[in-house]
């Protein structure tokens, strides 16, 4: 009889670096206590990324806690994330390497305390990436204090009379929080505590990694695993703890399973060849430089200051005088009232127009008021420059300036625009006497503004229309 | 009469154990044990007592440490 | 720096011109969270990253969205986020971080009132935040600050080659007004996609064996690192001031000005030059770079210097360090989402005027 022979069944992965080089001191051994769960669960992770042939597409997205140091073992990229933010971290790494297997691996307190929002958001989107979310009720790499998954009465260095739920809650059960979301393909709680539950957990780390490599979407691996040094017990005892404390709190059991679902998968826009780049992000279409119009010189480089009720198209207005002085080759600023000052009813914007390179975008003495409501008319009619141009809105400001000294167009152009069928064109019409009245613009100016300032082609004739009529009364009451 | 061989065998690379007794006590046949071997780490190591070893595996994937054990079994002989 | 412009003009507002200049920058992922007045670079990120093949992710919160950044980074992409003081604040963890793991990418703060949540006008205020830092270490980050639609551009696009350059990330900084104000903006042609980056992991079998950490337990190795940090940052101080001159050649009143309020100073400027004062005004570009030679220079020629901020006086200290306090230093400010006018600018500038030079 020949002497038996025996072959190599089960060894140390190769996804393990041969020796620990980052580590300092024994090179051999991992840092982990005696007993403690990480090293298993490090061992069926190796495993499974060896047998499914991934280790070059694998990111290993080491926590904050204990495992802070897992990028010492795995032989895979490796980035080590912020505390709680292991999630996030992976969000960007996957989103910028579509192809990448993302391990976000992450402890009770990284994960269910500071790090709760990423979890819960990165899940919900339904991140292509398997969470391996290590439950030991403790935090153990600041040494012994409460957790989010801390049992009702446990001691802790910060629970030193056992965790009272009424002061501090009770444990966070993440596989059920996870559960109620829609995106998560694949949701399982498993424990390390006896050879059962020990292979049955190896079974749940190695499905949520095939999932990764065929891209199918967010899977969340919770596992019981004990903290002997944590709980002051003997490696042994903390095991048969695990199954008489934690797993009565935390049930062993597969939340969600979707993973033979087929999967609607979000697919992106090809990038866009580097003739049409511009045209894709929209600035491709400059406008046309017109002919500069010959103003007076008492009109020329204008500070207006355009005011109304919101709904009358103020900004648009001041977005229009901009615009056409660009395009006659002007220096141009325009300026927004912005955020809930908006929200108030009214609005008002500042338009420079200028031959000279422009400093304060600021208006603080306009040379023009666009007054298209009486309190626009009241609230600004202080700070204009002595005489002053301003063109009101007469159909919606019963009431002139107190000020003699002031130029004023009394111009009808809510009467004119709902002469021509909709009210809200009376801006437009504003612009055309403006042009019309000062010549700081040219007509022509105005209709070719319009290619920009109007998007739905419907509403091109009224604007024509309402410029042109506005140019006409401008320049008949200039005379 | 010579005895069957073992289905599997136990190596434990002896430096590597952290002496948590794990394997010991999830090892169905009982055939791991603490030394009295004080390792390079200053733990006593668990070693194979020395028969009836299924080649089951609850040991190595109990074990936190990498390398610290390999499982062989017995290759069945035409 | 500039790119040449090539386009006729675009009137855009200041926010969507930093996401232009993003992606002809070569960035292709955004990572963003809602706030006034930042938002319009997240919603212009939303309609643009997708349509070029890129990511719009609108996070969950600040904190998220630079925890995303640098995962992306980590992977060697161009990627970016925008906020504004409150966000800027969440984020400093990240940043610091991002520092040290020496990672790259642009993060914008379009700056509003504060502290607390303060209100959303124009401020500078968080100048200390974003240039003397506020996250946790010895890090630093360079800092540009743009003063018109066209800079917010090319700013932005110079950031992105500058923290590729030096692996680092990088602030563009400005005020409430110069992100919502429109002006013409010529755009660039795109350039050309930086060749990826060796010491990234990019998820393939060449970078496998990279690692992206802050972590260094030993002391000495975390010495080394941030001794590692210093030289870059010295490089950085040698090569990359940016500043631009104003009417400074015979002045006897240097004013001090970014951003928004270097615009009205400019006004000021015009003003007090018909009344025969003789100031003349330095606009940093660069903040982190200080550009202390420049201001060193001028004080030997000129008699006072004025530093004009919307704040409590920020970038003042960064003047009296450079100039080392040789000739005096006065600060005019203003807070809460206040601008001065260029006349009130003028009456401090007469002010000082009138009492000359002497400490």
């Amino acid at each position: 009889m020949s002497a038996p022979n025996y072959k190599p069944h089960l060894s140390r992965s190769e996804i393990f670096y041969p020796t620990f080089e980052r580590k300092s001191g024994n090179k051999e051994v991992t840092h982990y206590c005696p007993g403690c769960g990480h090293g298993s669960l490090h061992k069926m992770i190796a495993e499974s990324i060896q047998d499914l042939g991934i280790n070059d597409r694998t990111i290993f997205v080491s926590p904050v806690g204990c495992s802070v140091f897992a990028y010492y073992y795995f032989d895979t990229g490796n980035i080590q994330a912020p505390h709680g933010r292991a999630p996030a971290v992976g969000t960007g790494a996957q989103r910028a390497r579509p192809h990448s297997v993302v391990i976000s691996y992450q402890g009770d307190g990284d994960l269910a305390a500071i790090g709760l929002n990423e979890i819960l958001q990165a899940a919900n989107r339904g991140e292509k990436m398997v969470v391996f979310f290590v439950n030991n009720a403790i935090y153990g790499m600041t040494g012994g204090q409460m957790a989010p998954t801390t049992l009702p009465g446990m001691r802790t260095t910060t629970t030193p009379m056992g965790r009272d739920t009424r002061l501090a809650g009770n444990p966070t059960r993440m596989c059920e929080l996870i559960s109620t979301l829609d995106a998560p393909i694949y949701v399982a709680r498993g424990c390390l505590a006896s050879p059962k539950h020990t292979m049955r957990t190896r079974k749940l780390v190695r499905k949520a990694l095939k999932m990764q490599t065929e891209g199918k979407g967010f899977c969340f691996v919770e596992v019981l695993s004990a903290c002997p040094t944590g709980w002051g017990m003997q490696p042994v005892d903390s095991h048969q703890w695990i199954l008489d404390n934690m797993v009565p709190q935390f049930p062993l059991e597969i939340f969600v399973d979707k993973t033979d679902l087929d999967h609607d998968d979000y697919i992106p826009p090809k990038a866009p060849s580097p003739e049409t780049f511009h045209e894709v992000i929209r600035i491709a279409d400059a406008a046309n430089q017109m002919a500069p119009a010959q103003p007076e010189t008492k009109y020329k480089d204008p500070r207006i200051k355009v005011a109304g009720f919101g709904g009358q198209g103020v900004l648009l207005l001041g977005l229009g005088l901009a615009q056409c002085g660009m395009m006659e080759g002007r220096h141009v600023t325009w300026l927004p009232s912005y955020g809930p000052e908006m929200r108030g009813g009214t609005a008002h914007c500042h338009v420079n127009i200028a031959d000279e390179e422009i400093g304060s975008p600021l208006i603080s003495k306009p040379t023009v008021l666009v007054a298209m409501n009486q309190p626009s008319l009241t609230k600004f009619e202080g700070e204009l420059v002595e005489g002053a141009l301003v063109i009101m809105n007469s159909s919606m400001v019963p009431n002139k300036p107190k000020r003699k000294d002031l130029e004023l167009l009394e111009l009808p152009a809510t009467a004119i625009a709902e002469e021509l069928g909709n009210a809200r064109a009376a801006n437009m019409v504003v612009l055309g006497a403006y042009a019309g009245y000062t010549g700081v613009l040219s007509l022509e100016t105005c209709l070719e503004s319009l290619k920009t300032l109007i998007k739905r082609q419907a509403l091109v004739d009224l604007n024509v229309k309402a410029i042109t009529k506005g140019f006409e009364f401008g320049k008949a009451a200039r005379g | 009469m010579a005895s069957r061989p073992d289905r599997g065998r136990v190596e434990i690379n002896a430096d590597e154990c952290k002496g948590c007794l794990l394997c010991v006590s999830v090892c169905p046949t009982q055939v791991l044990a603490r030394t009295t071997n004080l390792n390079k780490q200053g733990y006593f190591s668990v070693g194979y007592t020395g028969s009836g070893c299924t080649g089951c595996g609850f040991c190595f994937y109990t074990c936190p440490e990498p390398g610290a054990i390999t499982i062989r079994r017995l290759e069945k002989s035409a | 720096m500039a790119t040449e412009a090539k386009r006729p003009p675009l009137l855009i507002k200041g926010n969507e011109a930093i996401v232009k200049g993003a992606v002809l920058a070569g960035c292709r992922t955004y990572f963003g969270y809602p706030i006034t007045p930042a938002s319009e670079i997240a919603e212009a990120a939303a309609k643009d990253f997708p349509a070029i093949g890129g990511t719009f992710i609108q996070a969950e919160s600040e904190t998220a969205s630079i925890n995303m950044v640098y995962g992306a980074a980590s992977t060697g992409i161009r990627t970016m986020t925008a906020s504004s003081g409150p966000g800027i604040s969440l984020m400093q963890e990240g940043i610091s971080y991002l520092a040290c793991a020496e990672l790259p990418c642009v993060v914008v703060s379009i700056m509003r009132g504060g502290p607390g949540l303060g209100n959303i006008g124009p401020e500078q205020g968080d100048y200390n935040q974003v240039v003397r830092i506020g996250g946790h270490g010895c890090y630093k980050n360079p800092v540009f600050a743009p003063s018109s639609g066209q800079e917010m551009c090319d700013l932005t696009m110079h950031a992105f080659e500058i923290a590729d350059k030096y692996r680092t990330p990088v602030f563009v900084i400005t005020d409430g007004f110069t992100g919502q104000m429109m002006e013409p903006v010529s755009f660039p042609d795109p350039i050309p996609l930086p060749p990826e980056k060796d010491w990234a992991v990019r998820a393939d079998k060449e970078t496998r064996e990279n690692l992206i950490s802050s972590i260094y337990i030993e002391h000495d190795e975390l010495e080394e690192m941030n001794l590692k940090l210093q030289r870059k940052y010295a490089e950085i101080e040698k090569n990359e001031v940016l500043a631009e001159e104003f009417m400074v050649d015979d002045a006897e009143i240097v004013v001090v000005a970014y951003g928004i309020v270097s615009r009205v100073l400019r006004s000021t400027i015009r003003l007090a030059r018909a009344e025969g004062i003789k100031v003349g005004m330095v606009r940093p570009i660069s903040l982190w770079p200080f550009p202390k030679k420049q201001l060193e220079a001028l004080a030997a020629k000129a008699q006072q210097m004025i530093v004009f901020e919307l704040s409590n006086g920020q970038m003042v200290d960064d003047v009296r360090l450079s100039i080392h306090d040789n000739i005096p230093v006065r600060f005019y400010g203003r807070m809460g989402g206040n601008v001065p006018t260029p006349e009130e600018c003028l009456d401090v500038i007469k002010r000082y005027a009138a009492e000359g030079g002497a400490k």
